[in-house]
């Protein structure tokens, strides 16, 4: 016995590492897909090409990390892609057809508000009345839709063009879609460096222990969901400003992928582990399977189907070694 | 004071009765013999494929199956597919189609026991696979006919008014408390809920009795495909779709814990009553659509409050 655990150091140490960053598998998994890309679209690195993806890409990877904080808090919610439709409605109706600059900041001061209310009802809900995540933001899902669609019933409106060209500036000759992972990452590295960061991994790992160690437990769970629901609210504010108008239906289809993309990052759902570096990781995996699928020249009626496939495995490839080596063991 | 303890199977028939009556007051014929069947019959459809959702959840370990309303769609289509209006083809399309769920439900259950990949990620991305399977088969138009002896035997009256599917989901009820109450294997899927550790340690076979489960949970999303199409008569890619979450729901509110081994089919049936009362209730009132999923969504949230309660940590 000694012996063997000698000789397993190397993996052992290996392993620690793999739990402690949950995020490498993602990130090696990345690098094969980018590769793959590489090789059938040789203009892939061209910054012009790189930045057109991001700027696909930003809106579920800004939801993602929503649902990332949610996750690690032990909670999960499907009402978020509601949330986005809500939000993006709301910034859309209240630009109306102005430009001036207060009107600019009051539609996203009011998204983005939106959006934080919306999870903070969530998160009250699971919180405070105790209610199943999974159920509850399943309802809430109607209520936010039914909102969404009483503030702007069919897709419509337009965004003034100063603020969608922001979209694709910029700033100091840096893609304005690197400024904004940068900021998301640098103020979740602030997060996680206060009380907040600590408390949140251990209301989503074990809430008992948290619980009895004065952690307050239904404060930082509401918390989780609020903040969730405000990155919602930044990816509904991301789709106005691509799509140039708001459309009552555009989340929905975004939540399930918002989950994915999450447990792609080696986030367990179970909660109180994994981060949103792991997240952003899985949106763009999801993101460059699909641009690979559109340049292997898949026929179109297949695209779905192998894109499925491919989802699935990489869900299932962390499992797979694992049963593998359960067993020759 | 002594508290009355009614059972959540109990509370949600009362307030299907309830809903019932409401909807007879504000809106006079709606409580009428034919209406009522009407109601039974589409109740039927979410019933049916709830079922599975029953047996998957009350399994435990945050068991789930969101691939539901892939599966109906896929299953209707085969059905139409190979059916092609005759009546001769019924059963074998059936058959087909039950394989083909029957498959993509063992594959679920295998992803999720053998692989660990959680059942909320594992069948949604099967909702993908499945939804590419259908394009893959269809090309995007969907050829075929429904028989005429599937709407006659499943749809239209059979029976004092009742159409066959009521029928059939009377009888599905039957054999699922059956088994669930009667049999080794819904006794192993009891104590699967509720320890899943404990149930491996006295013998029970937790993998395969988990794929079973996922397997006829595929298997019965088909069936509730199968007589989805003898009502419409029609399919279209997104045919399923909306009876996902409905199926969670329905199980949810007929006092089956998502955190498993507990609950009861019994329940998930009135719990489908419920959902499609209060559906067809507000489709009556003819309100907005935005007021309608507004309203749904708080209608479940309340539901919620008075039994989909998790243990306070303070207890």
């Amino acid at each position: 016995m000694i012996k063997s655990s000698t000789a397993n150091t190397v993996p052992m140490q290996l392993r620690r590492i793999l739990v402690k960053n949950s995020y490498l598998l993602a990130l090696l998994l990345l690098i094969i897909a980018v590769l793959i890309n590489y090789l059938l679209q040789p203009n892939f690195f061209l910054p012009g090409v790189l930045n057109g993806n991001l700027q696909t890409y930003l809106p579920l990877l800004l939801l993602a990390v929503g649902q990332a904080i949610i996750i690690v808090g032990g909670g999960i919610d499907l009402s978020i892609g509601s949330i986005v439709s809500l939000t993006n409605v709301i910034v859309v109706h209240a630009l109306g057809n102005q430009s001036s600059p207060s009107q600019i900041a009051l539609a996203i001061v009011l998204g983005l508000l939106a959006g934080l209310l919306a999870g903070a009802f969530n998160g009250f809900c699971v919180a405070y009345l105790r209610f199943q995540p999974i159920i509850t933001t399943f309802a809430t899902s109607f209520v936010f839709l039914g909102l969404a669609e009483w503030v702007m019933p069919s897709p419509g409106g337009t965004v003034p063009a100063d603020l969608a060209n922001l979209y694709t500036s910029n700033p100091l000759g840096i893609s304005f879609m690197i400024w904004v992972i940068a900021i998301v990452l640098i103020l979740w590295g602030i997060l996680r460096s206060t009380r907040f960061g600590p408390y949140l991994y251990a209301v989503g790992g074990r809430p008992m222990s948290a619980y009895q160690t004065g952690v307050p437990v239904s404060f930082v769970r509401l918390s989780s969901y609020a903040l969730g629901g405000l990155m919602a609210g930044m990816a509904g504010l991301a789709l106005a400003l691509t799509t140039g108008s708001g459309d009552p239906l555009i989340g929905s289809p975004m939540t399930l992928d918002s989950i994915t993309a999450v447990v792609l990052g080696g986030t367990r759902l179970s909660g109180g582990q994994g981060g949103i570096l792991g997240s952003i990781l899985g949106v763009l995996i999801l993101g460059v399977i699909r641009s690979i699928i559109s340049f292997a020249n898949v026929p179109t009626w297949w695209q779905t189907l192998v894109n499925g496939i491919i989802v699935i495995l990489a869900l299932a490839g962390p499992g797979l070694v694992s049963l593998i080596r359960r067993q020759r063991a | 004071m002594k508290r009355f303890k009614l059972s959540p199977a109990l509370i949600a028939l009362l307030l299907a009765i309830a809903l019932f009556i409401l909807g007879g007051i504000i809106r006079p014929g709606f409580a009428s013999y034919g209406l009522a069947m009407n109601i039974l019959r589409l109740a039927s459809f979410l019933g049916i494929v709830a079922a599975g959702q029953t047996l998957v959840i009350m399994g435990g370990g945050e068991g789930i199956d969101l691939s539901v309303g892939a599966n109906i769609t896929l299953g209707a289509i085969l059905v139409y597919n190979i059916t092609d209006g005759q009546d001769a083809r019924v059963l074998p399309a059936l058959l087909v189609a039950l394989v083909v769920g029957a498959i993509i439900g063992m594959i679920n259950g295998l992803g999720i026991t053998f692989l660990r990949v959680p059942a909320l990620v594992m069948t949604l991305g099967m909702t993908g696979v499945v939804q590419g399977l259908i394009l893959v088969v269809t090309q995007g138009k969907v050829s075929g006919a429904s028989a005429p002896i599937m709407s006659r035997l499943m749809s239209e009256p059979l029976l004092f008014g009742i159409p066959g599917v009521v029928l059939v989901w009377v009888i599905l009820g039957l054999i699922v408390w059956f088994v669930l109450e009667r049999t080794r294997y819904g006794k192993h899927l009891f104590a699967i809920g509720v320890n899943r550790t404990t149930a491996k340690l006295s013998g029970v076979r937790v993998s395969a009795t988990l794929v079973l489960t996922y397997t006829l949970s595929g298997m019965l999303a088909v069936i509730g495909g199968f007589v989805l199409l003898s009502y419409t008569q029609n399919v279209f890619l997104n045919l399923g779709a909306s009876y996902t979450l409905p199926s969670v729901a329905a199980v949810v509110v007929g006092g089956t814990l998502l955190a498993g081994g507990q609950g009861s089919y019994q329940g998930t049936m009135a719990g489908a009553l419920v959902l499609t009362l209060l559906t067809s209730l507000l489709t009556t009132m003819q309100l907005p659509d935005s007021a309608r999923q507004i309203i749904y969504g708080v209608v479940l949230l309340l539901l919620l409050s008075v039994y989909g309660r998790q243990r306070r940590l303070r207890s």
